[in-house]
């Protein structure tokens, strides 16, 4: 699908948590394009003295009845602190779909979507569109602790939602990978977005349960058009890969993640 | 509507607005935001003679105005540019321009020799300015005596076209420039990126896996103009400015300063539709000076 620059309105902006915006961005002039689950926007960040390049941020959400694109941010730097200020009714420059999103079965398969810190976000929108397919989700999310969990309203519309948390103030205590779903139930694709060693530790068990699995990485990047070859990620047979064209998801068996 | 067209040597151009080696892939990947065959030309990723992986991640590091990058030419080599990528973007009604590098003089003349057959390839950027590679790029493009022989063993193998990529990490890039011209160059293209590091004091660690690499962007600007400034008073043969060209008002302070044709680079990665905005640009401000053409503003500068 054709790549585009938008301008987009901020419809609404909400703090989720201590680091985390729901950022909602509304097309008055054209319609959504159309998102394959775990593609992302490169967001432009103005009027700041040390942010020069975009921000590459995952697809959230795509509402078409609304015509609105969800971004989930995490405030860590300067470039998502400017996107954190953002009034309503501001407009924002999105280059936008970018990237390779997750592949999808034809079939109907039984999902397991695990996600940890930001990283649930491109989980939502992913769960939607498998539902929509036939497909039976359920998610496993995992924060430090209950003030981490995040939209879960909007999780549980697409599928089961199962937590975890380091403190153990909110679902199992621990991390994704000690959750006792891993012993009850068998999954036909495993799609995993969160902190690296949390996807390394999730590709681990998927490659002992011999799943098939799906990982989204996120390099820092410049272009997002596969121009600078700025973000690559080193593949199994040792080549550089680009991150932002050939990913950002990749099977884990393409990875040299010592497994 | 001024006239836009010029001249790099033999090579005529329909606007003086080229991309940038290294940020603007194979042009292709900006087919989505921009026209191609709008450009005056298109220089595409640094080649070498054989297969290059690159330096490892992290590559890239944001600065003020700028960004580092030390990407170390990663690219499949010569001949799978020729039998892959070549067929597919020839026929793009711009010059083609491949920015070729190497680690010895051997290799730059060998894969000189491949692009000389390719009646699609109109002329060739030489690197001699990379600051990311071990051997060869930079360490050629540092002494006037490397980058003689390197210039002089490329025009030898190749017919068209010439230009060569200068590095500002030089004591006195003018003398360089001289040393190419005299080579055979039929045009100099400066600058490439200026060395540099950043720093993570938390972890106190590099923020690049090679600790060093090239910065470029806007911040980078002002050492760019006085470049070019110093070498077109040294040389003949046309100069092609960049570094840091963000719109159309920087690239006419390049022609001004002395560039007959121009490159637009990291502001790619910002705005990908840039090339086409500032060729817009400069056809607004010759017509609002009432310059017929855009040749009357190469070196116009008042001082």
């Amino acid at each position: 699908m054709k790549k585009q620059l938008k301008g987009l309105t901020v419809k609404s902006i909400e703090w989720l948590s201590e680091v985390h915006i729901l950022l909602k961005l509304h097309d008055e002039a054209n319609s959504m394009p159309e998102v394959v689950a775990g593609q992302f926007v490169e967001v432009k960040v103005e009027n700041s003295q040390k942010t020069f390049l975009r921000r590459p941020i995952s697809i959230n959400f795509v509402d078409y009845k609304e015509n609105d694109l969800w971004l989930l941010v995490a405030v860590v730097g300067d470039g998502t602190k400017h996107i954190s200020e953002l009034k309503v009714g501001e407009k924002v420059n999105v280059m936008m779909p970018l990237g390779n999103g997750f592949p999808i079965s034809n079939s109907t398969e039984e999902c397991l979507l695990v996600g940890g810190g930001v990283g649930i976000a491109p989980l939502l929108y992913l769960g939607k569109v498998l539902k929509d397919k036939g497909h039976k989700v359920t998610y496993l999310l995992g924060s430090r602790n209950a003030k981490g969990v995040m939209m879960m309203d909007e999780f549980k519309k697409y599928g089961d939602v199962l937590l975890t948390t380091e403190d153990g103030s909110l679902g199992e205590k621990g991390f994704v990978t000690n959750h006792s779903i891993w012993n009850n139930k068998k999954f036909s694709k495993i799609y995993v977005c969160g902190p690296t060693p949390m996807m390394k530790a999730v590709a681990k068990v998927a490659t002992e349960k011999n799943t098939e699995c799906y990982v989204s990485l996120e390099n820092k990047m410049a272009c997002g058009l596969g121009a600078c070859l700025c973000c690559v990620t080193e593949d199994k047979n040792g080549h550089n890969r680009c991150v932002c064209t050939e990913g950002p998801v990749f099977n884990i068996n393409e990875l040299p993640w010592q497994i | 509507m001024a006239d836009l067209r010029t001249n790099i040597g033999a090579l005529e151009l329909k606007n003086p607005v080229l991309t940038a080696s290294g940020t603007f892939g194979y042009g292709e990947e900006f087919a989505d935001f921009i026209d191609l065959n709008k450009l005056g030309g298109y220089i595409i990723k640094g080649t070498t003679l054989n297969p290059r992986e690159g330096n490892p991640y992290p590559r890239m590091a944001e600065t003020p105005s700028g960004m580092l990058n030390c990407v170390g030419l990663q690219n499949k080599g010569v001949q799978y540019l020729v039998d892959n990528i070549y067929p597919r973007i020839k026929d793009i009604d711009s010059n083609l321009i491949v920015n070729l590098s190497g680690s010895t003089v051997e290799d730059y003349a060998k894969a000189a020799e491949i692009l000389d057959s390719l009646d699609g390839v109109k002329a060739i950027e030489l690197n001699i300015s990379c600051p990311n590679v071990k051997h060869g790029g930079m360490a050629f493009g540092t002494t006037t005596e490397g980058a003689s022989q390197v210039v002089s063993a490329v025009r030898k193998a190749y017919n068209k076209t010439l230009i060569v990529k200068l590095s500002p990490n030089v004591t006195s890039i003018s003398d360089i420039a001289k040393a190419v011209e005299a080579s055979g160059a039929d045009s100099v293209s400066l600058i490439n990126t200026l060395m540099g590091m950043a720093i993570d004091a938390e972890k106190r660690k590099p923020l690049l896996s090679m600790v060093t690499g090239g910065l470029s962007g806007p911040c980078v600007k002002p050492v760019a103009l006085r470049c070019v400034w110093q070498v077109k008073k040294a040389v003949k043969i046309p100069v092609i400015g960049l570094g840091g060209i963000m719109n159309a008002t920087d690239a006419v302070e390049f022609m001004l300063a002395g560039a007959d044709a121009i490159e637009i680079g990291t502001a790619n990665f910002i705005d990908p539709s840039t090339t086409v905005k500032v060729i817009e640009g400069i056809n607004e401000y010759l017509d609002r000076h009432n310059f017929k053409s855009v040749k009357e503003i190469v070196g116009a500068l008042e001082v």
